[in-house]
């Protein structure tokens, strides 16, 4: 049980997606002007984070890893290169399933996530988490508590960089430096913020 | 020369390298851009990697272009790039395993980088195969000239060195040179790359951003003019 809180915590802060390894950040430079849009995207990545991060590893640990087919009688096949064809395929179709339950059974919150949900597709963030999953081997358990950790980091973040957006704009910014450069420089003082978790022992 | 590069293929190689910038103007790409710019060698890989997987997908989405249906063109450019991305992920673990295993992930995520997606969407769809052959290169290259930039940057103020080789002598080796460690670190390459965006746009006034809300100078005056 210690074992999942700690890579949860470590997960959401300490190995944060979007401040400490970059992912999703043409989203999270391009969505984040409003707290309202910026949380519906969070919680829309943090969904199907949690959802295709264990999906990718039941396929991987089934289907692609080395020795993996050996519950079919085939033995000595390594799949494992097309993870990355499987992982992207999987997270397209996941998506597309995931729209079409929300249009059927919760038509409120297919309306507000709207245009996210296929944007999420190619979010680097959630094809990350896979790939991460994979490249650390965890099980089933753990990618998990990854999937919903590393989704709620970004949601946090982008939500906090919309918060701070939201007051930038009154702020005298040289003509230069005004939208995206200053977007930038502020990303960078959050992800300062964020190491201050780095030290942390689990 | 000149046949193969007439004034339609000239502006797709050239125009992204300043005026229309995949990472500083269309804001495309920075996703797996900035991890891997601690080092040159990295970047240099990755600014390789990506350029060559941009062009020959442009390509190949191009010259079939005509035959996608366009309700399923996301899925069939995304099998088509993930196709080339596993190409070159293997061609790094068998030639440069050591590089490839610093990029860690970030090879996979060409896949979801949003300048083979985006010139893929924008440009390939509309274009003949060979302009889109060069369109990819020319963003692949306008893509790799930040990259570099950051990167020298970060490797020679971080760590004294580039390329691996000396630079700066170090203190700890008795030489003038104390490292600045946050350059190694994440949020030096948000600060370079938002500093590379000023500098860009002091240079070209054009690209600049509307200001969403105007302060207004004080009553009396002393703000001065605005």
């Amino acid at each position: 049980m210690e074992n999942y809180i700690s890579l949860f915590v470590k997960a959401v802060f300490i190995e944060n997606l979007a401040l400490s390894f970059f992912l999703g950040m043409c989203t999270f430079i391009a969505v984040s002007k409003k707290i309202s849009t910026a949380m519906g995207l969070g919680i829309a990545v943090m969904v199907v984070q949690a959802i295709t991060v264990p999906a990718n590893n039941i396929v991987y640990h089934a289907l692609l890893k080395e020795d993996a087919l050996s519950w079919l009688g085939i033995k000595g096949v390594d799949l494992s290169f097309l993870a990355l064809l499987s992982c992207i395929g999987m997270i397209a179709a996941l998506v597309q399933i995931l729209e079409m339950i929300l249009d059927k059974f919760f038509p409120a919150l297919y309306h507000a996530l709207g245009i996210f949900l296929p944007l999420i597709t190619v979010n680097c963030a959630i094809l990350g988490g896979s790939l991460f999953m994979i490249e650390r081997d965890y099980n089933l358990g753990e990618s998990v508590t990854y999937g919903v950790g590393s989704g709620l980091g970004w949601a946090l973040a982008i939500t906090v960089m919309a918060g701070v957006r939201e007051k930038l704009k009154y702020s005298d910014i040289p003509a230069g430096l005004q939208g995206l450069g200053i977007t930038f420089i502020t990303a960078g003082l959050m992800s300062l913020g964020f190491m201050a978790f780095s030290g942390i022992q689990l | 020369m000149s046949e193969i590069l007439n004034d339609e293929t000239k502006k797709v190689l050239v125009e992204p390298l300043v005026t229309n910038n995949p990472i500083t103007l269309q804001v495309l790409g920075i996703c797996s851009a900035l991890a891997v710019t601690s080092q040159m060698s990295t970047s240099l890989i990755m600014a390789l990697a990506l350029t060559l997987v941009t062009a020959c997908s442009s390509a190949a989405i191009s010259a079939i272009r005509n035959h996608i249906p366009s309700s399923i063109r996301i899925i069939v450019q995304m099998t088509i790039i993930a196709s080339l991305v596993i190409v070159v992920d293997q061609l790094l673990k068998a030639f440069a395993y050591d590089v490839s295993k610093q990029l860690s992930v970030f090879v996979g995520l060409i896949i979801t980088n949003c300048i083979v997606m985006g010139r893929a969407e924008a440009y390939a769809m509309k274009n003949p195969p060979l302009e889109s052959f060069m369109d990819g290169i020319g963003n692949g290259a306008g893509y790799s000239l930040i990259l570099i930039t950051v990167a020298f940057f970060r490797e020679t103020l971080g760590s004294g060195k580039l390329l691996g080789i000396e630079v700066f002598k170090l203190t700890k080796d008795g030489g003038w040179y104390d490292p600045n460690g946050l350059m190694l670190l994440p949020p030096s390459a948000f600060f370079i790359i938002g500093l590379i965006i000023w500098g860009v746009r002091q240079w070209k006034p054009n690209q600049r951003e509307a200001v969403e809300f105007k302060i207004m100078p004080i009553a009396h005056g002393e703000g001065g003019h605005h």
